[in-house]
């Protein structure tokens, strides 16, 4: 057997210099590369939301990004928001629809998707999964397979009498069980990521369909008001 | 090696064949099984692994007198952690659909074994120029075992082939195959010729020198 080589001690002031000296040089790194990127990363950001938007609202030729405001009301907003919500206007400058980010938790992690509300048909004519990380083949069919997406073509979204919530809460029901216009024909084996869909369109619109219906003669001024 | 100087051609082609990081070492199988279910996923993710395995290994090599052993692995892993948060950057910046498409998997390079063994195993006792070989061909040969295993993944699971479709409508795909059991499976048929390639070599070569001993 060999014996133990004694190795000579490092002493505390080299073993220091390195991994300081080390992490001033990664830092520097980090920070130049993230300067250099910043740029194209936020153009590719708002571009793949602006292609997002197009599709889940193609009737749109201009879009209004907008928020609410504490008391009810809808504006136009400047800033970045989490949960980004826009106006959709046609050629014409006519109301085309809203488009809204809704959030919740998917099967793997948060799910985040876009869709399309439609003042005219008072349904979701529109949808499409922004950020997905569920299971590959069988989650991420929400985006793919065809009798899911279907659902998305007019999806009931009627305001009660009182105009506070939906008349019909949006629920994902077993794949094929579908009888009422406002469910949502699930797929077998993604349930638990179809389910997810179901309940945070119905949390999103009951929380924009009634403020968005409660101000539609200000929605169309929005609008006219930036042409002026 | 038995005191033998290796040439530079074969620094770079052990990575390649004889010392290929999943089929032969069975290192990085984690991304290796993970995001290999698409020809293009594969493809970036061998990129970006090459690309991290290049960058350290220049770092490393160039400063291996100044890094003392005690805190080398500290050392080590802040400057790969380094280079894979300036490739995840860099990624956004080509292509958001590429970095959804990828997920956590480009954060989870830091954690690649292939990469910090590298570091650990050569670049840390080697010159930059020999590392850089080295890094090369390991990178390069990461990068053909995930797209042999991406491409049968992506025909039979998706009937597509980067992302161009290559039978008629009806094909039926095999779900399994875009799942991890299905990474399993083709990887260990990977292996399985790898392997048997490798013998055959190997008897060959042991033929061939009994023929010459003999002649």
């Amino acid at each position: 057997m060999n014996t133990p080589v004694e190795q000579p001690r490092t002493s505390v002031w080299s073993m220091y210099r390195a991994i300081v000296g080390i992490g001033a040089l990664c830092a520097l790194v980090i920070v130049s590369v993230f300067n250099a990127t910043a740029t194209r990363i936020s153009e590719n950001q708002a571009r793949f939301l602006a292609r997002a938007v197009a599709e889940v609202l193609p009737a749109a030729q201009t879009t209004v990004p907008i928020t609410t405001t504490d008391d009810g009301r809808v504006v136009e907003t400047a800033e970045t928001l989490a949960l980004p919500a826009f106006l959709g206007y046609d050629a014409n400058s006519e109301l085309a629809g809203a488009v809204i980010t809704a959030e919740g938790m998917g099967y793997q992690d948060t799910l985040r998707v876009l869709y399309s509300y439609s003042f005219e048909l008072d349904a979701i004519v529109g949808f499409k999964v922004l950020d997905s990380k569920e299971t590959p083949g069988l989650g991420d069919k929400i985006e793919t397979e065809p009798h899911f997406v279907a659902n998305f073509e007019r999806l009931d979204a009627t305001l009660s009498p009182d105009g506070k919530s939906l008349q019909n809460p949006i629920v994902t029901v077993k794949q094929g069980d579908k009888t009422e216009p406002w469910q949502i024909d699930g797929i077998t084996g993604a349930t638990i990521t179809s389910e997810a869909v179901g309940m945070m369109l119905d949390e999103s619109a009951n929380k924009w369909v009634p403020v968005l219906e409660g101000n539609l003669p200000e929605l169309l001024n929005i609008r006219m008001s930036e042409d002026e | 090696m038995l005191g033998k100087e290796i040439s530079s051609t074969d620094e770079f082609l052990k990575g390649l064949w004889r010392d290929n990081p999943v089929f032969i070492m069975a290192l990085g199988l984690c991304p290796a099984l993970a995001v290999s279910n698409t020809a293009m996923n594969s493809l970036t993710m061998g990129l970006a692994t090459t690309f991290v395995l290049l960058a350290s290994a220049t770092c490393v090599s160039a400063l291996r007198n100044f890094i003392p052993r005690e805190a080398r692995i500290v050392c080590y892993i802040c400057i790969i952690a380094t280079f894979v948060t300036a490739v995840d950057y860099i990624i956004m910046a080509i292509s958001l659909e590429l970095h959804r498409s990828l997920g956590a998997f480009i954060a989870l390079i830091v954690v690649n074994c292939l990469i910090l063994g590298r570091a650990e195993a050569f670049a840390s006792k080697n010159t930059i120029g020999r590392s850089l070989l080295d890094g090369l061909g390991m990178g390069a040969g990461f990068t053909g075992a995930l797209l042999c295993i991406g491409v049968i993944r992506e025909i039979l699971g998706s009937g597509t082939l980067f992302g161009v479709s290559l039978f008629a409508e009806n094909f039926q795909t095999w779900t399994i195959m875009v799942l991890p059991s299905g990474g399993f499976f083709v990887t260990a048929i990977w292996i399985l010729i790898v392997n048997r390639l490798r013998e055959k070599q190997a008897e060959a070569e042991a033929q061939a020198q009994t023929q010459g001993a003999s002649s």
